[in-house]
């Protein structure tokens, strides 16, 4: 007999009592009527307190706050699916730092150490948690480019954010390699004490777009 | 195969590896509390987070419908495990990955050492797993001249510290900072030798120490939290972005994960996603959560494998009283309440699997037959502490007791000479059958004394007694029985009748 084979023979005879389970009751929050400025100021809060730093900006506003939040970087990786109109701050136009992640032509894991930062959207966001996903989509790039630089910012598009977990699964592509993400890396190894910043990126800005 | 069950069912085959403890839980209890500085490291702990979980708990009005929900899910996951597991191979398998069975420790260990051979390499980079714990894999591969470096700070802690973990959730719980700044001091490479013991500059020389192996990993071992089965999708829950790291960039990624830990799907994920941060760390939400569906061309790695592993769970499964312990989520919520946890510590329990939910799961899966893990249903004080706690809701009370009764009658009729129980018993059956027995025994009350010390206290009774004096004194008996007080200082007077109208 094969391990599988032998494994579950295994189980069919542990169940031989036919156990019949209880049907699931889904009596849990499912849905949330939360007025958008509620949400926002809900996954505000929750983002703080993971320790990121969070705006809150208009659409017109959004190349001068990632040209602002990506000031420090020596260099940052854009994934090739980003909106070209959010880099058109003067700013950031052709100042020599821009790396671009590309299927075909991706950066290696000693480019992207060397990299200081990385810009990519966001795919759903859950404020009661204050999470954010990333599904891997050309706006947001494989996995590896918003881990390996130290310093994350993160668009998440008003549009893309709801308040519970139940309601942003059904927004999620579960095929796809999904990140979530709440607040910047940390531990509580050491005596239950939160420590922000380990080995993911240690700083994590988040700039929330209104009208996006 | 069929998955109707037809014949005589198999026997249980129990599980290997760090599951069984080496000696009694009450000797190893003993000896732990006597370690004062682990005693105050763990109060610490255990009381820092629970006391968080309670505030973030507090924030969801439905969070006995999350647990009701949680609870329904796992004994719906177990009713129909053969259906699940097929169904999860045949999706994972159609997205690139590769699943591998194992029966035993044994199985699963030579699995992942042949596949790291496979791929060319001596050096792996893990992601903290209570699986690859139980089965003792770094110990198999190192006497295969395999290294295998933990990555999560508390298992790098312990590994550096040649030590065993002590929690399932923060394994390094029993050391404080200074104790940790130590161990990188002496065990860790080119390390700062000013470093201090402040959490952040420990955190980063972990990271400065770590940073290489992740880059130029080429292959990495974790365990999973989640799998569903009607995507072939399996889900690690981590905070320090290690977890990300190995299951990311290596080209090789090798999961063990026991048969239990499956979903039947995403909207699965909903619920449980929210118990397990709250449960475990006392947080709204982990940091990082990593899902992934086979292999995705062009992100991540390319040589996916998974082993679904056995050991025991059957065994468990087989216990229909005691297998709703196999639908625990690995939070430890439970081992941060329990009042015997606090003082003993995790080595106590001598298993991979401490506290509450390690006393009923570790005998469920070796058999409470066996020898060393038969004392562990009686390392609790039964207040149900656990029971609330648990996010599954797992009745540990409830299977402790069902688990002692199993072992009481394992050993019945295999005794030859009367125990000193049944010897305590006769002779307290004969002092209470008369009044006239009682006072004769109660002569003996003044001889007490003799055992006492001067601060007429008894520190140590002989035989089956001596388990109530290990851990509390006993105040001397009196020099005299109530009886004779009353006889000596007690004058009959004749009763007087009031007058009322």
């Amino acid at each position: 007999m094969s391990a599988k084979e032998e494994i579950l023979a295994r189980i069919t005879s542990a169940l031989h009592d036919a156990p019949v389970p209880a049907p699931i009751p889904r009596e849990y929050r499912k849905g949330s009527d939360m007025p958008r400025a509620e949400l926002i100021e809900l996954l505000v809060d929750r983002l703080e307190d993971y320790k990121a730093h969070v705006d809150v900006v208009e659409q017109e506003e959004l190349p001068a706050t990632i040209a602002e939040r990506l000031r420090d970087a020596a260099s940052y990786v854009v994934p090739h699916g980003i909106d070209e109109a959010w880099l058109a701050d003067a700013a950031l136009a052709n100042d020599g730092r821009r790396r671009i992640d590309a299927p075909g032509a991706v950066l290696s894991v000693t480019d992207l150490d060397e990299t200081g930062a990385v810009l990519t959207s966001s795919a759903v966001s859950i404020a009661e948690s204050g999470t954010i996903v990333l599904d891997g989509t050309p706006s947001q790039g494989r996995r590896a480019i918003s881990l390996v630089p130290d310093h994350h910012v993160c668009v998440v598009p008003v549009s893309s954010i709801v308040r519970l977990l139940p309601e942003a699964l059904p927004r999620m592509d579960i095929s796809r390699p999904l990140t979530w993400i709440s607040g910047p890396s940390a531990t509580s190894d050491i005596e239950l004490e939160r420590v922000e910043g380990v080995h993911g990126p240690r700083r994590l800005d988040v700039i929330i777009v209104k009208g996006l | 195969m069929s998955n109707v069950f037809m014949g005589m069912p198999t026997l249980p085959v129990f599980g290997m590896g760090n599951l069984h403890i080496e000696e009694p839980f009450p000797a190893a209890a003993h000896r732990e509390l006597g370690n004062t500085q682990m005693r105050a490291n763990l109060r610490h702990a255990t009381h820092t987070i629970r006391d968080k979980r309670l505030k973030v708990v507090a924030e969801l009005p439905d969070w006995e419908e999350l647990r009701d929900a949680g609870s329904a899910t796992k004994n719906h996951v177990m009713a129909n495990l053969p259906a699940l597991l097929e169904e999860f191979e045949k999706n994972f398998t159609a997205r690139g990955g590769t699943i591998h069975w194992a029966r035993d420790a044994h199985e699963a260990n030579k699995i992942v050492a042949d596949l790291i051979r496979e791929q060319g390499t001596t050096e792996v980079v893990k992601v903290k797993s209570m699986a690859t714990q139980e089965i003792g894999l770094n110990e198999y591969l190192e006497e295969r001249g395999i290294s295998a470096f933990e990555t999560d700070l508390a298992e790098l802690i312990v590994q550096l510290g040649h030590d065993k973990p002590s929690h399932i959730l923060v394994p390094a719980i029993h050391k404080n900072r200074t104790e940790v700044r130590d161990i990188f001091l002496k065990e860790m490479p080119n390390v700062d030798p000013d470093l201090t013991d402040e959490p952040r500059k420990l955190a980063m020389a972990a990271r400065a120490h770590l940073r290489r192996k992740f880059l130029s990993a080429k292959v990495a071992v974790s365990g999973a939290n989640f799998a569903l089965a009607d995507s072939g999708t399996l889900a690690v829950v981590e905070s320090e972005g290690n977890g990300r790291m190995c299951l990311t960039l290596p080209e090789t990624l090798i999961t063990v994960m026991g048969i239990e830990k499956l979903l039947p799907g995403k909207e699965d994920l909903e619920v449980f996603m929210q118990l397990l941060p709250r449960s475990s760390t006392g947080e709204r939400m982990n940091p990082y959560t990593s899902l992934w569906t086979g292999v995705t061309e062009g992100d991540g790695p390319q040589n996916v494998h998974l082993i679904l592993l056995d050991n025991g769970r059957t065994a468990a499964l087989a216990d229909k009283y005691g297998r709703t312990a196999l639908n625990c989520i690995r939070c430890s919520a439970c081992m941060n309440v329990c009042p015997v946890y606090e003082r003993t510590g995790g080595h106590a329990y001598g298993s991979t699997y401490p506290g509450p939910i390690g006393a009923i799961l570790s005998p469920l899966l070796t058999g409470i037959k066996s020898e060393e893990n038969s004392s562990l249903p009686y390392a609790s004080s039964l207040c149900g502490a656990c029971y609330d706690a648990c996010p599954v809701k797992i009745n540990i009370p409830e299977i402790l007791v069902h688990l002692r009764g199993e072992d009481v009658d394992s050993k019945r009729g295999a005794k030859k000479l009367p125990s000193q129980m049944d010897l305590m018993m006769k002779g307290a059956s004969w002092a209470f059958s008369s009044g006239k027995h009682l006072a004769l025994l109660e002569k003996g009350l003044p001889l007490g004394k003799l055992a006492a010390g001067r601060d007429k206290k008894i520190k140590a009774l002989p035989g089956i007694a001596a388990g109530w004096t290990q851990s509390r004194d006993m105040l001397a008996p009196p020099t005299q029985s109530f009886r004779d007080w009353w006889k000596k200082d007690h004058t009959p007077v004749a009763p007087t009748h009031k007058q009322e109208n």
